[in-house]
Parts: C-alpha cells; sequence; structure tokens
C-alpha cells in the first residue's frame, strides 16, 4: 500500500510536469488553435533564463541566492512572453486560419531557436542587431522610393535579403574579436542547482518522504493552473479572450481590439511555457533539445483532454503521468504478485521507461477510438469549422 | 507552359539516367541516389498531403519499416555477420540465443520484397482505417499520426534484444549476390535501381491521383463535409491512399537504408518525419513533379550547406520552412506553372505582363 502511494505521488509528479508544459499550450492551441511546435522551445528558453538569472544571483550567495528561484520564475514568464508576443506580430498572425501551415512555420521557428541557443555568442547577437536595424531602415527607404512601383515587393524581399547578408558580414567581422566569439552558452547541457530549501525532505505522511521538489513543482502547477482559470475566467481580458475563441467577427464589431487579444493571449501562452521550462530545471541538467522531449506527450495530454477545456487537461495530465510511473517502474508486479505467467510476461515487457511511453501513446489512440473528441469534447455548431 | 510541364519530367528522367552518372564521383553519385529514394517519400506525400489534405507527421514509420525488412534480410544472409548460432553477432551482446520468430520469414528475399512494401501498407492501413473511422481529421490528424510516430520510435528504441536498440542495423558490411553492399559497384546497382523505381512510384501516384478517384481525393480535401452529402464515403478514399502512401514510403526507406549503409530508430524520429512534408512543401504540393524537385534540391542544399557549415544548417532549414509557408505556398514548382516567374520577370519590365483581371480593371480605370 504504501508502495502504492509512494508511486501515486511519483505519477503526481510527472503529471504536474506535463501539466505546467500543458497549460500554455492549452490556451495557445486549444484557444486560438495554433499548433504552436515551438513550445517546447520556450520551455527551453525558460529553463535557459533560469540559468541567467541563477549564474546573475551566484555573486551575492547567502540568503540572496537562495531567493533566485522566485525570481526566475518571474523573469521567465516575462521573456518568453515577450518573444511569443513577437512571434505572433510577425509570423503567427500571417496563418491564422491555416493550422496545418503554422505547424510547419512554428516547426521552421523551433529549428532557429534551437541553434540560436547552440551557437549564439556576443558576436552573433551585434550580427543579428545590425541586420534588423539595416533591415529596417533599408525597407523605409525603399518605401519612400518606389511604393508605387509594380516590383517594390521584390525590392523590398531584396532588402531584406540584403541585410541578412550585411548581417552576416557583420558577424564574421564580430567573430575576429576573440571574447565577442565565445558561445554563450554552448551545445552541451547546463545545469541549475536548485536552491537548498527545495532540496530535501518536507517531512513525512506516515512513513512517506515528501521530496520537496516534487511536492513543489505539483503546487506550482496547481497555482498557475489556478491563476490562468482565474484570468480566463474572471479578468476582463479573458473575457474578450473567451469572446474571441467564439465569435471573432462578432467580437470585432463590439469594439474588442482582436489583434491585441491574440498577441495576449499567445504572450501569455509562451509566458506559461517559460515557467514550465523554469521548472524543469529543477528535476536535472536541461539542454537546447528539452522541448522535442515534452512537445508530443503536451499535445497528446490537449487532444486526451478535451481542446478547450482546461479541467480535461488537468485529468489528462495526471492520469498519463500516473499510467506512465505505474506501469514503467514494474509496481504492478509488486502489488500484485500472484498473477498468471502471461500477464507477468506482458507487464515486464512494458516496464522501462521508453516501453511505458509506448504503451501510454497506443493508450490514447485507443482511448480516442471510443472518445474521438476526448474526455470532454467541445459542443456546439462551431466545434467542425 | 503545357508542353514544358509534359516534357519536364522526361528532362528530369534523363539527367538522372545519362548525365548524372557520367558527371558524378561515386559519392556524390550515391548521394544522389538517396535523394531519389526520398523523392519517392516526398511523392508518397504529396499522394495525401498534397491532393488528400493528410497532414502526416508520421510517414517516418513506414519509412523505417521498408528499411529495417530489407535490412533484416541482409544481416541473415550474410555469413561474415553471423555468430556462433548463425544469427546476427549483434543478438550475442544482449545474451539472445535464439532468433527472435519474426525474423525467421526475412531469411527468403521473395518474401523480403514483398514484406518490404506489404508491411507499411498494411501498417498503414490499420493505422488509417482507425483514424478515419472516427472522422479525425485536420490538425488532430496530424497530431495522432505524430503519437503513432511515438510508439514506433520508442519500440524500436527500446527493444535492443529484437532490433539492436539504438544502434540500427548496418548493412554496409552486409553481402548481396556475394559482393559487399557498401562497395562502389553495387552502390551504382542501387542508383540505378532507384532512378527506375522513381518513375514508376510517379505513374503509380499519377494513375491514383487522376481519374474519378482523383477527383474525390481533390474533393475531399478542398471540402470533406460536402463530399460525404454527395454521398460518397470518404473512409475507404482515404484509407487506400494512406495505405499507398505507407508501401511507397515503405520502397523509398529500404532503398534508403542500402545507400545510407544503415537503419536506425533515428528514421523515426519527429524532425525527420517532418522535414520529409518540407520537401514537399519546397517542390510544390498537389503536383506530382514538384515533390520529386523539392526532395533532390533540399537534401542536396542540406549536403552543401552542412559540408560548408555545419551549424548554419539547422538556420537554414528554419528559414525555409517559414519561406516556403509564408510566401511561397505553391511550392518552386507550383509558383512557375502559376505564372509566378512571369509576373516577377513582368514587375521589373522584363516580360510582357500577363493578361488577367486585374489589368482589364486598370484598363477600365484609365478610360474613365
Amino acid at each position: 500500500m504504501e508502495l502504492f502511494f509512494s508511486q501515486i505521488l511519483d505519477g503526481l509528479s510527472i503529471g504536474s510536469v506535463l501539466l505546467l508544459a500543458a497549460t500554455g499550450l492549452a490556451i495557445v492551441f486549444g484557444l486560438m488553435g495554433v499548433i504552436n511546435l515551438a513550445h517546447g522551445e520556450f520551455m527551453m528558453l525558460g529553463a535557459y533564463v533560469t540559468y541567467v538569472v541563477q549564474s546573475a544571483f551566484k555573486p551575492m550567495g547567502g540568503v540572496i541566492f537562495e531567493l533566485y528561484f522566485p525570481i526566475s520564475l518571474i523573469c521567465a514568464f516575462i521573456v518568453t512572453g515577450l518573444i511569443g508576443v513577437l512571434l505572433e506580430r510577425t509570423l503567427i498572425r500571417q496563418l491564422y486560419g491555416r493550422p496545418l501551415e503554422t505547424l510547419l512555420a512554428t516547426w521552421g521557428v523551433s529549428l532557429i531557436l534551437i541553434q540560436l541557443i547552440r551557437s549564439i555568442s556576443t558576436a552573433m547577437m551585434l550580427g543579428i542587431i545590425v541586420a534588423v536595424v539595416v533591415g529596417f531602415f533599408l525597407t523605409r527607404l525603399l518605401r519612400a522610393k518606389f511604393s508605387q512601383r509594380p516590383f517594390f515587393t521584390y525590392l523590398n524581399g531584396m532588402g531584406w535579403a540584403l541585410s541578412i547578408g550585411i548581417g552576416l558580414i557583420a558577424v564574421n567581422l564580430f567573430d575576429q574579436i576573440r571574447p565577442l566569439s565565445k558561445a554563450w552558452f554552448g551545445p552541451r547541457n547546463i545545469d541549475v542547482t536548485a536552491p537548498k530549501w527545495l532540496q530535501g525532505s518536507w517531512g513525512m505522511i506516515g512513513t512517506i518522504e515528501l521530496p520537496g521538489l516534487r511536492i513543489f513543482i505539483i503546487l506550482l502547477s496547481a497555482l498557475l493552473l489556478l491563476a490562468t482559470y482565474w484570468f480566463l475566467n474572471k479578468s476582463v481580458w479573458g473575457l474578450r479572450i473567451r469572446s474571441v475563441t467564439q465569435n471573432r467577427q462578432m467580437s470585432n464589431c463590439l469594439g474588442i481590439p482582436t489583434d491585441r487579444v491574440d498577441s495576449i493571449t499567445f504572450g501569455i501562452g509562451s509566458g506559461l511555457a517559460g515557467v514550465a521550462g523554469c521548472a524543469i530545471t529543477l528535476l536535472g541538467s536541461v539542454g537546447p533539445n528539452l522541448g522535442a522531449a515534452y512537445i508530443v506527450s503536451c499535445f497528446m495530454v490537449i487532444v486526451l483532454g478535451g481542446v478547450g477545456n482546461l479541467l480535461g487537461t488537468v485529468l489528462a495530465a495526471l492520469l498519463l503521468g500516473i499510467i506512465q510511473s505505474v506501469i514503467g517502474s514494474g509496481t504492478l508486479l509488486t502489488i500484485f504478485p500472484d498473477l498468471p505467467d502471461a500477464a507477468r510476461g506482458v507487464i515486464e515487457f512494458f516496464a522501462t521507461t521508453s516501453m511505458s511511453l509506448v504503451l501510454v501513446f497506443i493508450f490514447i489512440i485507443v482511448f480516442l477510438q471510443f472518445r474521438p473528441n476526448g474526455m470532454f469534447p467541445q459542443k456546439g455548431r462551431s466545434v467542425d469549422a | 507552359m503545357k508542353l514544358f510541364q509534359r516534357l519536364v519530367p522526361w528532362i528530369l528522367l534523363a539527367i538522372a539516367l545519362f548525365i548524372l552518372p557520367a558527371a558524378l564521383d561515386d559519392f556524390r553519385l550515391n548521394l544522389f541516389g538517396r535523394y531519389f529514394a526520398l523523392a519517392i517519400t516526398a511523392l508518397a506525400i504529396d499522394l495525401i498531403w498534397g491532393y488528400t489534405g493528410l497532414l502526416s507527421l508520421g510517414q517516418g514509420i513506414f519509412f523505417a519499416l521498408g528499411g529495417y525488412a530489407v535490412a533484416m534480410y541482409l544481416m541473415l544472409n550474410t555469413k561474415s555477420l553471423a555468430g556462433g548460432n548463425g544469427i546476427p553477432k549483434f543478438f550475442e551482446n544482449y545474451g539472445v540465443s535464439e532468433l527472435p520468430f519474426f525474423w525467421t520469414p526475412f531469411w527468403s528475399p521473395v518474401f523480403t520484397l514483398i514484406a518490404l512494401w506489404v508491411i507499411p501498407a498494411v501498417v498503414a492501413g490499420l493505422v488509417g482505417w482507425l483514424i478515419f473511422r472516427n472522422r479525425i481529421k485536420g490538425v488532430y490528424f496530424s497530431i495522432i499520426t505524430q503519437a503513432a510516430l511515438m510508439v514506433f520510435f520508442h519500440f524500436f528504441n527500446g527493444q535492443q534484444k529484437l532490433f539492436d536498440g539504438t544502434n540500427g542495423l548496418k548493412t554496409s558490411t552486409s553481402q548481396l549476390f556475394g559482393e559487399l553492399v557498401g562497395s562502389p559497384e553495387m552502390q551504382v546497382w542501387f542508383y540505378r535501381l532507384t532512378v527506375i523505381l522513381l518513375p514508376l512510384a510517379f505513374l503509380v501516384c499519377r494513375y491514383f491521383t487522376s481519374g474519378r478517384f482523383g477527383d474525390a481525393l481533390i474533393g475531399i480535401r478542398d471540402d470533406e463535409t460536402r463530399i460525404r452529402f454527395a454521398g460518397f464515403n470518404p473512409v475507404p478514399f482515404k484509407t487506400i491512399v494512406f495505405l499507398v502512401a505507407g508501401a511507397l514510403c515503405g520502397i523509398s526507406g529500404a532503398l534508403y537504408t542500402v545507400q545510407s549503409g544503415i537503419v536506425s530508430p533515428q528514421y523515426m524520429s519527429i524532425s525527420f518525419s517532418i522535414e520529409m512534408v518540407i520537401w514537399v512543401a519546397v517542390g510544390g504540393r498537389g503536383t506530382l513533379v514538384g515533390p520529386i524537385i523539392g526532395a533532390t534540391l533540399v537534401n542536396y542544399l542540406r549536403s552543401l550547406v552542412s559540408e560548408a557549415l555545419p551549424e548554419a544548417w539547422l538556420f537554414v532549414q528554419g528559414a525555409l520552412f517559414i519561406f516556403v509557408v509564408v510566401l511561397m505556398p505553391d511550392g518552386i514548382y507550383g509558383w512557375v506553372t502559376n505564372g509566378g516567374l512571369r509576373s516577377l520577370l513582368a514587375a521589373f519590365g522584363i516580360a510582357r505582363k500577363a493578361k488577367t483581371y486585374p489589368r482589364l480593371d486598370e484598363e477600365a480605370v484609365a478610360v474613365d
């Protein structure tokens, strides 16, 4: 029984990590219908923000250093949220109503983000700034001179291509200066040490130890979920977001600034991904490829729970977490020792981390055979559109 | 333009058969052989995405299944790779002394030749039927195929005792007809085989996309609900086309495996399957020549960039994804055949403007 409980606790903590990661996606995918494959990379960015904040706090030491984690949570939210808004303004905006296209475009974004984190250095950063500034002014100039000509669109494109070329030259020039060319993070994994108050145990229930980290993550995901729920259902902007998702044209007619609602929604979804990434640093070392491990599971959680339904997302995340931990550790064998050989064989076959994932995904596909729209399907006329 | 569209496939075929082998060294030729093998996958994806509107992110499953089928045959039939019990050596590392049961039929070359496309086809048909039956479509289809991909990836990755896990099966050191599969002579033969099979795959795709069946597919892509109301049941159409695409991917995977010298679970990674989609998007979806051009070009670009600057490839690839989706949704071939090139030249005053409705509008305004 004890074993069973600790296994459930373990499952809950796996599930709550999934939930953390999926909450942001539930907003972006569930409410906006944008398939953001770069969501995992936003988590990765959040993790790297945490690393930067920690490095900044390290020299202070003592009590102040212990406080770095809450601050990095906030920083991660703000930084990834802003990057999300930027992405929405420049790219996603052009692709509304074409979900398959957003899928491909955001995959491109995720590739760029991964490589950016791997190879970014001061030189590269300066080069990017040069390219953006040059491109901005160049296209302004071209617009002033040629905006009436038929070839203006192509000229504009060439202007940007030229400024990217100039940026590349700038990167190469800056690279000659030794201190600028050093990569900030490099392709290797980074380590974030959890503050002392998170390490170790937070007391016992009966004979079961409560590991601080796991409990903290469970609490954090619950808190974020409540905050999201409150924001969507009680705040003014939440009301606007919900109305835009229900009927965009009507909301527009009633004076809701749908552009800004889109930006804010996407920004919040991305910010939540950043917070999730921040929490994931506590579980082990993280690298540029962090996102790939979570993205498919996150989408599965949303689809399983029913798109656009927070409660479904919670249940699906916890369910998947528990299944994964119970199957993956082979606890079933110790709980039910008298199983027939055939069943024993099957359980042992699936009792590794990767095989438990196989089982979880099979479970989801089978589940969708019976409930194609997830546990809590959306109802109404607009669903099939 | 019509004549040009008719001639393009023949020109490409002639280049592939006669010019490339003469012009390129063995290493480059082998690379092009791989690109053409991948082009078959691109054709398959075009069949289901460009024509039927099903964006599958799981074609890697069928690709890898075909690859594994051929690799298992080669592993079994190479004496130098056999360990003590006459079974492939890698089994000894995991203490397996008996061949797993499903390996046994792969002793036979005939079975292998059939299995490498029938197994992927059956799996695809099954997966497709289960999904389409429930009217799961659009992005949900994409996500679920991706989940199916993860199932197979984790299964092949985790089962060292059955498939040598992460290491994959190495075919370059195995033998076929007494020759080393990795040897340059064999590779030239594989190149020829690929160049012959690619047009066949093209013909298969053309068969399926023309006539009433093709019309039904395009109807499903453009408005499935209306097709349903018109009295068609889209499920068999979608299942059949997904099954055919699976078989094509299996053939493509087998050809790719013998030319690259290894099959591993990496062929079922998420990124590889999404990459396949971008080949089609770059070339031009909804056309049959486009995917071939796209797969060849993108992979050639990949080789060039990775040789010059390995770190830059992900940037280039990411930019390619965004560029194609936002600015060139018809792909290169579609852009040219839809008059994109002409309007580009016309904008700079080099070619004459095509007469289109906006031009009529302008004239009307001028008269006013």
